[in-house]
Parts: C-alpha cells; sequence; structure tokens
C-alpha cells in the first residue's frame, strides 16, 4: 500500500456561529490525484489553507506525513507592477533552490523561453505554468493545486492535466486539486471529494457523478465522462443549479447524512 | 563653514543609501502610509526621549517597533480599515508628539528642524548614528535579502515554502522604524517618507530586477542629496525640502524623458 500523506480527521472550522468546514475525513495518498469540488463557497479554499498551515482547524485534527513537502500552486499570482520581476528571478525565491534546476524545470513544462521575461505580461496560461514550476522547484511529494486550469482556454486545460499527470507519474507524489468543474478533470482523477462545508460523497469519479448528494449539487451527468470531455454543453445545467441551490434547503438536507 | 557642508554631505548620502533599497520595499509592498505613520510618531519619540532623559534615537526606534505592532494587532482585529487606521494613528501620534513637546519648558527645541529636517546641523555624533545604524539596515537587508523579498512576493506561498514570514514582516518593521530613526535629522518627520519612495518610485522606470531597483533607487536619493544641498546653499532654501523638491524632479525627468524600457 502507498504511503499516506494526508489525513483529514473530523476537520472543522467555525468562526462565530459561521461554519466554514464540518467534521471533514479526507485522505491523500502517494501517487494519488485527489480533486476537490463543491459549488462557490462550499469551503475548498479554506480546505486547501488548512491542508497548507495558513488557517488552524479549530476542530479535529489533520495529521501530516513527517516527511511531507508541499508545493503549492495559488490560485492566482498578484505581484504589485512596481516591482520588476523576471520568472527566472521568481523561480530563484523558492527556498533553498538550486538555480540550475530552473531551467530543466521550465523546459519540462515547455515554457523555456519566458526564463527572462517580465511576470507581469504572462498569459494566463503561462502564468500557471510558472506557478507550477515554483511548486515542483519546492521538490514535492504533494502537489496542492488551487483551480490550476484558471483563465485557460479548454485546449490549454487539457495540456495542463495531462501535464500534471505526466508529473505524477514522474514522481510519484500526491497531488490534490480544486476544480469546480469536473468534466475535463474527469479522466485524470483517482478519487472526487464533493463538498459543500462538509463531505458530501467522495470516491471514484464514476461512483462520486452517480451519486446523489453530487447530483443534487451539479446535476445529473448527461453522458459518460468520455463524452463530457466535450465539456460546455453542460454549462447552463450548472446555471441552474446555482439557482437550485441558494434556494431549495431539501438539496443541504438531502447530502446531510453522509 | 566647509567643514558644515561636507558633515551634511556625508549624513544626507548615508540616509539616502539607506532609504533607497528600503524604500523600494515601502513602494512593491504598498506601505507608504504606514511608514508615513511611522515616521511621525517619531516626534512622539523625542519627546519621550527629552522627558525620560533617553537617547534620542533609541526613544524613536522603540516608539517606531511599539507602534508596528500595535498597527499589526489594531490590523487583524479587523476593527476598521486600514487606511483609516493609518491616519488616525499617524495624525494622532503627531498631535500627541506636539503636544508633548510643548510640555519641555525647560528643554529648547526646534520644532522645525525636526518636522522638516535640518541638514546643517548634523553633528560628529549625528553622523555616527547614521553610519552605524546604515549599515546594520544595509546588512540585514543583504542577508536576509532572499526572504524578504519571496514575502513581498507572495506570502502565502513563502509560508508555506517554509519561510519565517511573521518573523521577516517584523524585521522589515524594524528596518523601517531604523531608517525614521537616522533620517528624522536629515529631512524631518514630515519628509521621511518622501526621501524612501520617492527614489524607489523613479528606480521603477530604469531597472528590470528588484537588486537594480533596489541599488538604483540609493543612488538616485544620493543625487537628490547632493542637488538639494547645493540648492540650499545656492539660494538659502530650507535644506530637508530641497532634497525632497530635488527627489520629485528626478521622479518627474525619469517620467517623462522616454527612456527605453523593456516592460
Amino acid at each position: 500500500m502507498s504511503t499516506r500523506l494526508v489525513a483529514f480527521e473530523k476537520v472543522g472550522i467555525s468562526f462565530d456561529d459561521r461554519v466554514l468546514l464540518d467534521s471533514i475525513d479526507m485522505v491523500i495518498n502517494e501517487g494519488e490525484i485527489v480533486t476537490l469540488i463543491g459549488p462557490n463557497g462550499s469551503g475548498k479554499s479554506t480546505l486547501i489553507r488548512t491542508l497548507l498551515g495558513l488557517q488552524v482547524a479549530t476542530r479535529g485534527q489533520v495529521v501530516r506525513h513527517k516527511k511531507l513537502r508541499i508545493g503549492y500552486m495559488p490560485q492566482k499570482l498578484h505581484i504589485d507592477p512596481t516591482l520588476p520581476l523576471t520568472v527566472k528571478h521568481f523561480l530563484a525565491l523558492v527556498r533553498g533552490v538550486d538555480k540550475s534546476e530552473i531551467r530543466p524545470t521550465l523546459e519540462k513544462l515547455g515554457i523555456a523561453y519566458l526564463i527572462e521575461s517580465q511576470v507581469h505580461v504572462l498569459s494566463g496560461g503561462e502564468t500557471q505554468r510558472v506557478l507550477l514550476a515554483r511548486a515542483l522547484l519546492n521538490h514535492p511529494n504533494l502537489l496542492v493545486l488551487d483551480e490550476p486550469v484558471q483563465g485557460v482556454d479548454v485546449n490549454g486545460q487539457v495540456e495542463l492535466y495531462n501535464l500534471i499527470e505526466g508529473i505524477r507519474d514522474e514522481l510519484n507524489c500526491g497531488v490534490l486539486m480544486v476544480s469546480h468543474d469536473l468534466h475535463l478533470v474527469m479522466a485524470k482523477t483517482d478519487t472526487v471529494v464533493c463538498i459543500n462545508q462538509h463531505v458530501c460523497c467522495s470516491g471514484t469519479p464514476q461512483h462520486v457523478t452517480g451519486h446523489p448528494a453530487y447530483q443534487a449539487l451539479f446535476g445529473v451527468p448527461g453522458a459518460d465522462e468520455s463524452i463530457a470531455i466535450y465539456a460546455h454543453q453542460h454549462d447552463h445545467v450548472h446555471d441552474d443549479h446555482g439557482d437550485v441551490l441558494s434556494n431549495d434547503d431539501g438539496s443541504h438536507s438531502h447530502c446531510n447524512h453522509h | 563653514m566647509l567643514d558644515l557642508l561636507l558633515r551634511a554631505l556625508l549624513g544626507g548620502l548615508g540616509v539616502a543609501a539607506v532609504a533607497g533599497p528600503l524604500g523600494a520595499f515601502v513602494v512593491w509592498r504598498r506601505m507608504a502610509y504606514f511608514g508615513d505613520t511611522l515616521a511621525h510618531s517619531a516626534l512622539l519619540g523625542v519627546a519621550l526621549g527629552f522627558l525620560l532623559d533617553i537617547n534620542l534615537n533609541l526613544a524613536i526606534i522603540v516608539l517606531c517597533v511599539g507602534l508596528a505592532l500595535v498597527l499589526v494587532t489594531l490590523q487583524k482585529k479587523h476593527i476598521i480599515a486600514t487606511d483609516t487606521l493609518l491616519g488616525i494613528l499617524a495624525h494622532s501620534a503627531l498631535s500627541l508628539g506636539l503636544v508633548a513637546v510643548s510640555f519641555l519648558d525647560n528643554i529648547r527645541i526646534d520644532l522645525m528642524a525636526y518636522l522638516f529636517g535640518d541638514l546643517l546641523a548634523i553633528n560628529q555624533t549625528d553622523l555616527y548614528w547614521i553610519y552605524s545604524g546604515g549599515i546594520a539596515v544595509i546588512t540585514l537587508l543583504v542577508v536576509f535579502w532572499k526572504p524578504l523579498l519571496a514575502m513581498t512576493v507572495n506570502e502565502e506561498l513563502a509560508k508555506v515554502e517554509g519561510y519565517p514570514v511573521e518573523a521577516i514582516r517584523l524585521l522589515l518593521m524594524l528596518l523601517v522604524a531604523l531608517v525614521i530613526a537616522v533620517a528624522m535629522k536629515i529631512v524631518g518627520v514630515l519628509l521621511i517618507t518622501s526621501l524612501m519612495i520617492i527614489p524607489a518610485a523613479t528606480a521603477r522606470k530604469l531597472s528590470n530586477t528588484p537588486v537594480q531597483m533596489a541599488s538604483m533607487a540609493s543612488v538616485i536619493g544620493c543625487l537628490a542629496v547632493c542637488g538639494g544641498l547645493w540648492a540650499s546653499y545656492r539660494w538659502d532654501t530650507p535644506t530637508g525640502p530641497s532634497v525632497v523638491v530635488c527627489a520629485a524632479m528626478l521622479f518627474l525627468i525619469a517620467y517623462t524623458v522616454p527612456f527605453k524600457r523593456r516592460r
């Protein structure tokens, strides 16, 4: 059995009366790709921040492997325009980095040509790859990717997911990524965890999409995953269910008994 | 006379050389108003220094660091918007300082010199302070350059990679407080921030890397000191404001003359 990198044990976070996370159980193993999905405001980011140690759990605990090394790729990169910074200098900021690794890492991600570019002029897809490079330079055994394909077109998304899968295969690291769109991630994911403050359901993508709690949040998948790759036929369903979710408390109680 | 000018020049150059790189951080982290708040409180430090009969520089440093800590604590509590909080603290501290100074009847204190600086009043002891403080600041900046920059670029990434972000943030505040303490004699509490941010902002136009910008800010600050001092000598203008005017002119030149810069 592969090494367990992180285990959430009944983790809860609440401030005053507001419950952000409630009794979350989740495990990430070496070599496993876990995708975290959930509607807006469901606590995905809070969960990631708890894992990273940026936020402290008010209940339960996060058990980390002794040798856990996280490579973190934030949702976006805001660098003040008054700070002149090339990609090379940005990557050299990784703690204890071996500078000779910077170019090979960029080459692996297909962006070696950006090495002297200013970080302010990168496109969405380029920024994501530079951030991924920074995460990799930290020599992680767990990659944490917060919406890694944000602002990237569909072709670019497929490429990025392939890249991430390739990295997993090469390093045998665990991967935790956040997504609010399952269709593209599906084929690359071992485990899906669907949260809405609490864990609604988790398991293989096939299991989760068939689960009533998932369907209450995201709708019934109209087709099998290989066809669902052509994602955006479902866009309207998404919107619809955003509405259903906010108006209908029934869907909440529906997933409560998991 | 020559002695006087030489001391003024040495003091001014020392301060400008240090204020530049630190100013770059102030600009990058959008701490300009924060720096102003600390600077304004320095006058209170002077008053306390006289009242308690301790070294003025030390009093200023202690007060600035103390205020910085109060500021960070209040900021975390989200009682009120940060800019409002800074405005309240800056002007209360300045007013409190002015009130406190008025209690010092037995000591004659040149208020204008503390508010706007008096480069020509620099003595040997001041020079020692400027240079020992300056060397301390530059050394700390060089040693902790990478963590400071990593935190400035992205605090969360830095924290995840294991940088002690809280400690570094504290260090940066300490450095700002130090620079304020040594720079007060030169440009006064009301103008200190300008000596940090104007050269740094000017340097932005001319640099492609953080190191370039920080060192360029030093050079530009030194030019401003030379120009200001010369103008002050030539036309008998107040030195502190002259230095700031000179820095502002350099800024205007940098941003109006079309230098080529890779964006």
